[in-house]
C-alpha cells in the first residue's frame, strides 16, 4: 500500500529522480528572474511571453511536416519555434507601446491575445494532418512525467546560463529595477539590459514548457517572488527565498504527479505554489499579514489600555477636585464609575468591557465587592505617568508645533524615552506655572 | 562667471525640446556659473525637470548643445550627480537606506562586481553626511519623506561630483530636513561645486541661493539674485498667476 508512496519520496525510480531534477531547475530559474520582472513592475511579460509562444511552436511543427512529413515532433525545433514566437510576441508589444496612446498594458493585453488566437487556429490545423497534434499537447498543458535525460541536459544547461547572467548582473539588474532613469544618468546601458532580463525570461518559458507547459509558466515567474517578498525586505534574500520557493513548489508538484497517474505535473506544480503563496502571505515574517495583524492589535490594546488608564485618573481627579491628589491612596481608593468612563472617551459600552476586561486582567484595574472600578497600585502609578505624558505631549505639540509632529510618540511608555532633557524641563517649567504642584500636570484643554 | 581656463559647469544652447510637436523648451541658451547654488524657477509644467532630463540626455532633444565642463556628456558622467523627484520610484523596494547609496557608487565599482566592503563604508560616510547613519539598515519604505530625499542627496554626493542637478529636493520634506539640505548645499558651494536646484518655494529663494535661473519654456533670465530676481522678471516668468509676486518684490527690494 505505501509501496509506491515509498518508492517516490525516496526517489527510487531513475525517472523521479530526472523529473524531479528538470522541473527544479526550471522553478529555481523561474523564481530568480521572476524576482526581478516583478520589481520592474513587468510581471505580466512573462505571460506575453508564454502565450506567444504558442503560435511559434505549431507554424515549427507545421514547417517541419511540410518539409519532411512525420518530423514534427522534434522537441529541439519546437522549442526554437517556441523562442522565436514569445520574443516577436515581446518586441511587437514594445512596438505598439511607441505609439502614445497604447499604455503598456494595453499593448501587453493586445499581443497576448493576438499571438494566442493566431496560435489556437494553427492548432487546429495541426490536428486535421494525418499525424496528429500528440505531441504538441505536451506543449501547451506539459508532461513533466515525460523528461527524458537529454531533456534534462539542456534544461540543466539553460538554466545554469539563466542563474549565472542574473548572478554577475545582480547589481546591475537591481538599479535597473529601482531606478531606471538614475541607472540611465549614470551610463548604464539600461535599454539593452532591459533586452536582455526580457530574454532571461523567453528563456525561462522555453525552459519551463516541457514540463509545466506553456499556460502555466508565467505561474512560476510571478507567484515564487510575490511569496517572497513577504518573507525579507533584503533583495538577495529575497531572490534567494524566490529561487527556493520556485524550486521547492515544483519538487512537490512533480513527487505528487509521479504518485498519482494522470496528474498534469504543471497544473500541480502551479497548485504547489500557489499553497507557498498563501502560506508566506499569512505567515511571511517581514511583511506577513499575520504578523501585520498581531501588531496592529497589541498596539490598538496598549493606546487602549492608556486611554483607560489616563481617563480613570482625569476622572478621579474630577470627583477629588484636585487638591486632594497628592496622595497614593486617593488614586486608589476613589470608586470610578463606569458611565464617566463611557463620557470621557467615545467608547462603546462594549469596547469599554473589553479594554476593562484586559486592564484587569493586567492587574492595573479591579473590580471591588462594591460593584466599583477602582485603580490598583501598579494601576495608579501607571495612570499618573499616563496622563503627565500625555499632557507633556500636548504642551509640546502646542508650544513647539513647528518641529513637533515628527517626533510625538504618545506609545512611548515615557516623554524622556523620545525628547531631551532640557527640553522636557522646560515642558514642566511651563506647567509649575499652573498654581497647582502636582507631579501630573492641570490638562491643558479649557 | 566663466573664465577661459575653467570652463562653465554646464552649458545649454539653443536647446529645444518637445514631445510630439508640443514644444517643452524653446531655445534655451545657458552657462551656469561655477561654484555657486543656483535655483531653477518657473512655474508648473514650465519645463524645469525636462531641462535638467533632456541636459543628461534623458529625454530627446530636438535640437541643441550641451556641454559639461566643456565636453559631452559621456565624457563627464564621473563628475555629475544627479537627484531625481522622490516620487520617481518605488520605495517599497526591498532594499535598505545603505543598499540605495551604494548605487551611486556602482559605476566605480564596475560591471559584475559585487559592492565590496571599502564601497559600503563609502556608502556610509554619506548617510552620515546627511544625519542618517543610523538608519543604514533600515527598509527604505520606514523611512519619513524627509529622510528618503536624504537617502536621495547621499546617492549623488557619495559620487564626490563637481555638478550637482537636484529635481525638486524641498518638494515636501520637513522642517529639519529642509535644513539639512541647505547646509549641505553650502557644504558643497565651500568645497567649489555647482549645484543647479529645481526650487519651487519662491519666499527662500534669496535666503538659500546665489544665483536664479528664471524659466517658463524658455528662459526668462538668470544671473545673480539680487539683479535678476525681480518683481518684473518674476511677473514675466508667471505671467498674473502668483498674488505672492507683489510681496516678493516688496522683500526683494527692500533688502
Amino acid at each position: 500500500m505505501t509501496d509506491p508512496l515509498l518508492r517516490v519520496l525516496l526517489l527510487q525510480d531513475y525517472n523521479t529522480r530526472i523529473v524531479l531534477l528538470g522541473t527544479m531547475l526550471f522553478g529555481a530559474c523561474g523564481g530568480v528572474v521572476g524576482t526581478f520582472m516583478l520589481l520592474r513592475k513587468k510581471a505580466l511579460v512573462g505571460d506575453v511571453a508564454s502565450h506567444a509562444a504558442l503560435p511559434g511552436v505549431a507554424l515549427a511543427y507545421l514547417v517541419l511536416e511540410v518539409l519532411a512529413p512525420g518530423t514534427g515532433k522534434s522537441p529541439p525545433w519546437l522549442l526554437a519555434g517556441a523562442g522565436l514566437g514569445a520574443a516577436s510576441g515581446l518586441l511587437c508589444a514594445k512596438l505598439i507601446q511607441r505609439v502614445r496612446l497604447i499604455k503598456e498594458d494595453a499593448a501587453l493585453g493586445i499581443v497576448l491575445s493576438i499571438f494566442f488566437g493566431f496560435g489556437v487556429v494553427l492548432l487546429t490545423i495541426v490536428q486535421r494532418l494525418p499525424t496528429g497534434s500528440a505531441g504538441l499537447n505536451e506543449f501547451v498543458f506539459g508532461k513533466a512525467a515525460a523528461l527524458t535525460v537529454g531533456d534534462v541536459v539542456s534544461i540543466a544547461i539553460a538554466s545554469g546560463l539563466v542563474l549565472a547572467v542574473c548572478f554577475a548582473l545582480f547589481k546591475e539588474f537591481s538599479l535597473l529595477c529601482f531606478d531606471e532613469a538614475y541607472a540611465a544618468a549614470l551610463g548604464w546601458p539600461v535599454g539593452r539590459l532591459d533586452l536582455l532580463l526580457t530574454a532571461l525570461v523567453v528563456a525561462v518559458t522555453v525552459i519551463g514548457m516541457p514540463s509545466v507547459g506553456l499556460l502555466l509558466v508565467v505561474a512560476q515567474l510571478v507567484i515564487p517572488p510575490t511569496a517572497a517578498r513577504f518573507w525579507t525586505d533584503r533583495l538577495g534574500t529575497m531572490t534567494l527565498v524566490s529561487g527556493l520557493i520556485g524550486a521547492s513548489s515544483a519538487a512537490a508538484g512533480s513527487l505528487v504527479s509521479a504518485l498519482v497517474p494522470r496528474l498534469a505535473a504543471g497544473a500541480v506544480i502551479v497548485l504547489a505554489g500557489t499553497c507557498a503563496f498563501a502560506l508566506s502571505m499569512v505567515f511571511g515574517r517581514q511583511r506577513g499579514v499575520l504578523w501585520h495583524w498581531l501588531e496592529q492589535r497589541d498596539s490598538e490594546r496598549h493606546i487602549g489600555q492608556l486611554d483607560l488608564l489616563r481617563a480613570c485618573f482625569e476622572s478621579v481627579e474630577e470627583t477629588q477636585r484636585r487638591a486632594v491628589l497628592t496622595g497614593e491612596s486617593d488614586l486608589t481608593a476613589t470608586p470610578i464609575p463606569r458611565e464617566s468612563l463611557l463620557t470621557t472617551r467615545a467608547w462603546s459600552s462594549a469596547r469599554l468591557s473589553r479594554v476593562l476586561v484586559a486592564a484587569m486582567r493586567d492587574g492595573v484595574v479591579r473590580l471591588d465587592a462594591d460593584n466599583h472600578y477602582r485603580l490598583t497600585h501598579e494601576g495608579a502609578r501607571r495612570a499618573r505617568l499616563a496622563a503627565r505624558n500625555h499632557r507633556l505631549w500636548e504642551l509640546y505639540l502646542i508650544h513647539f508645533a513647528d518641529l513637533a509632529p515628527s517626533r510625538v510618540d504618545r506609545a512611548a511608555d515615557q516623554i524622556e524615552h523620545v525628547l531631551e532633557p532640557e527640553l522636557i524641563e522646560q515642558l514642566e517649567r511651563i506647567l509649575e506655572q499652573d498654581t497647582l504642584r502636582m507631579t501630573v500636570p492641570v490638562s491643558p484643554h479649557p | 562667471m566663466t573664465d577661459d581656463n575653467q570652463p562653465s559647469p554646464l552649458s545649454i544652447h539653443d536647446m529645444t525640446v518637445a514631445y510630439q510637436r508640443r514644444p517643452v523648451l524653446w531655445d534655451v541658451d545657458y552657462e551656469a556659473p561655477s561654484g555657486k547654488l543656483v535655483a531653477i524657477i518657473g512655474p508648473n509644467g514650465a519645463g524645469k525637470s525636462t531641462l535638467i532630463k533632456a541636459a543628461l540626455g534623458l529625454v530627446p532633444r530636438a535640437s541643441g548643445e550641451i556641454a559639461f565642463f566643456g565636453k559631452p556628456y559621456h565624457e563627464m558622467r564621473s563628475r555629475i550627480g544627479y537627484v531625481p523627484q522622490r516620487t520617481s520610484v518605488d520605495w517599497d523596494f526591498p532594499i535598505d537606506a545603505l543598499g540605495v547609496v551604494a548605487m551611486g557608487l556602482y559605476r566605480k565599482i564596475g560591471w559584475f562586481q559585487p559592492v565590496s566592503r571599502k564601497y559600503r563604508q563609502q556608502a556610509l560616510a554619506a548617510l552620515e553626511r546627511v544625519g542618517l547613519a543610523e538608519f543604514a539598515s533600515r527598509q527604505i519604505s520606514q523611512l519619513s519623506g524627509g529622510q528618503q530625499q536624504r537617502v536621495f542627496l547621499a546617492r549623488a554626493l557619495v559620487q564626490n561630483a563637481d555638478l550637482y542637478l537636484m529635481d525638486e529636493p524641498f518638494a515636501g520634506v520637513d522642517a529639519a530636513t529642509e535644513r539639512a539640505i541647505v547646509e549641505l548645499l553650502r557644504e558643497l558651494r565651500s568645497a567649489g561645486k555647482t549645484a543647479l536646484v529645481v526650487h519651487h518655494d519662491l519666499q527662500t529663494v534669496a535666503e538659500y541661493f546665489d544665483e536664479v535661473l528664471l524659466l517658463n519654456m524658455r528662459r526668462i533670465a538668470s544671473g545673480p539674485v539680487e539683479q535678476v530676481f525681480t518683481a518684473e522678471n518674476l511677473r514675466r516668468t508667471y505671467g498674473g498667476k502668483l498674488a505672492l509676486l507683489d510681496q516678493v518684490g516688496h522683500r526683494m527690494s527692500g533688502k
